[in-house]
């Protein structure tokens, strides 16, 4: 169990990758996850679909250049050093 | 071996020092006042600064009579209002470019404690049946500091049981013959990982459910952070419970308690230490979290329906029970 911080890095990586690259139109509205099923939910209780919903699209919204940079890095890191 | 006792003796008396941290803010406090007083310590004695912040209260006294001389003469004088100024004025500017990254003034309520409370605080974490009232009192919209109340969360109790809790390991690993310095590393940094997946995770589900708390992260780490005593206590309880260990005759001061207990050896000590801790930080987490996740009447024992009550009960739940998960997980490798 020999967890490392530069373990924590990856798996922050990866998952940020993961969520990111849930399509709207594609993938998530087979599931009636779409964009026109989450915002419903006005007052007080948005309920857990719509605060997963509002998280995927906004980390879509924010990680989308960052992910771009950090991703090419990891690439090119790899590539040079194995 | 020899030098683990001794780091594992120095970070107990670590525990006794509680009280240094207010010294030593009460001095910062003295130097910005008087800035010239800190370049008369530090240009006279050829030792750094540091002897100068010990040297504070003898100081003005001292320093005003050699200072005589020099502060007659009127260009010396400019000079050394000007140099202070200086000093002051990059102070300031490390100061607020500082606290742009880490918070240091919110930082620094965490770790105003003493003595009394860290001792009132290990006793509610180890036996938390009897304690009463687990509300937080507040003064003026913010907390009270933790050496007034003891239900406030601290980070001095974690960061010392992390450290503690590193180091014990260390001692048990060294006591089945398993110890090398990188494994010390390892365990820091493994530990450290957890803690933040931990942390993350209840960030995660606090986020999802909504619930409307004034529980800031740093409130989370410190609750996440307490099970470390559970750690060090069961760790010690396994390393100084059996009878032919080299170091039976140092453990007489370490630990009386798991010494005591040790009469059953090894393994046995360990699993009832354990169940010890689990169902002791099990019940302070439900009865610290209560009070601030749950709704008025849902914390106040009645039972209120509704489906988002429910799922706070069970948010409340998971939390705590997560913590005896963790401290089973942690410290079972460590004992094999």
């Amino acid at each position: 169990m020999a967890f490392t911080l530069y373990t924590l890095l990856q798996t922050a990586i990866l998952c940020t990758n993961a969520i990111a690259v849930l399509h709207e139109e594609r993938f998530l509205s087979k599931f009636g996850w779409g964009v026109d099923h989450g915002v419903g939910g006005f007052g007080d209780d948005p309920g857990i679909k719509a605060q997963i919903l509002t998280l995927i699209r906004s980390v879509r919204t924010v990680m989308r250049v960052p992910l771009i940079i950090v991703n090419s890095a990891c690439i090119v890191l790899l590539l040079l050093f194995g | 071996m020899k030098r683990l006792v001794s780091c594992v003796l120095e970070s107990s008396v670590f525990h006794n020092q509680a009280d240094e941290p207010n010294m030593r803010l009460r001095t910062n406090l003295v130097d910005g006042s008087e800035g010239s007083q800190l370049f008369e310590d530090t240009s006279g004695a050829a030792s750094g600064p540091q002897t100068g912040y010990s040297n504070q209260q003898p100081g003005p006294q001292a320093a005003g009579f050699p200072g005589q001389s020099i502060l007659s003469d009127p260009m010396s004088n400019l000079a050394m209002a000007y140099g202070s100024s200086l000093a002051s004025q990059g102070r300031e500017m490390v100061d607020k470019n500082l606290d742009r990254f880490i918070p240091i003034s919110k930082l620094k309520y965490y770790f105003a404690v003493d003595t009394v409370y860290v001792g009132k605080k290990l006793g509610l974490l180890v036996f938390p049946y009897m304690h009463e009232n687990w509300e937080v009192s507040y003064q003026q919209d913010t907390p009270v500091a933790p050496r007034i109340d003891v239900n406030a969360p601290d980070l001095y109790i974690p960061a010392m049981g992390f450290i503690t809790y590193i180091l014990v390991a260390g001692l048990a690993l060294g006591t089945q013959n398993k110890f090398s310095p990188e494994l010390l590393g390892v365990q820091a940094s493994s530990a450290l990982v957890w803690l933040i997946m931990e942390v993350l995770a209840v960030l995660l589900s606090l986020y999802l459910v909504t619930v409307n708390t004034d529980l800031t992260t740093i409130d989370l780490l410190a609750f996440s952070g307490y099970k470390y005593v559970g750690y060090v206590h069961h760790l010690s309880m396994f390393t100084f419970s059996s009878p032919t260990h080299p170091l039976l005759p140092f453990t007489y001061h370490l630990m009386i308690v798991g010494v005591v207990a040790g009469l059953l050896f090894g393994r046995p000590a360990y699993y009832l230490s354990l169940l010890w801790c689990c169902v002791a930080i099990f019940v302070f987490m439900i009865r610290t979290l209560r009070l601030k996740l749950l709704s008025e009447a849902a914390a106040e024992g009645r039972l209120v329906r509704g489906a988002r009550n429910q799922l706070r009960m069970y948010l409340t739940m998971s939390i705590a029970g997560a913590q005896p998960i963790f401290m089973y997980w942690l410290t079972y490798h460590l004992i094999r």
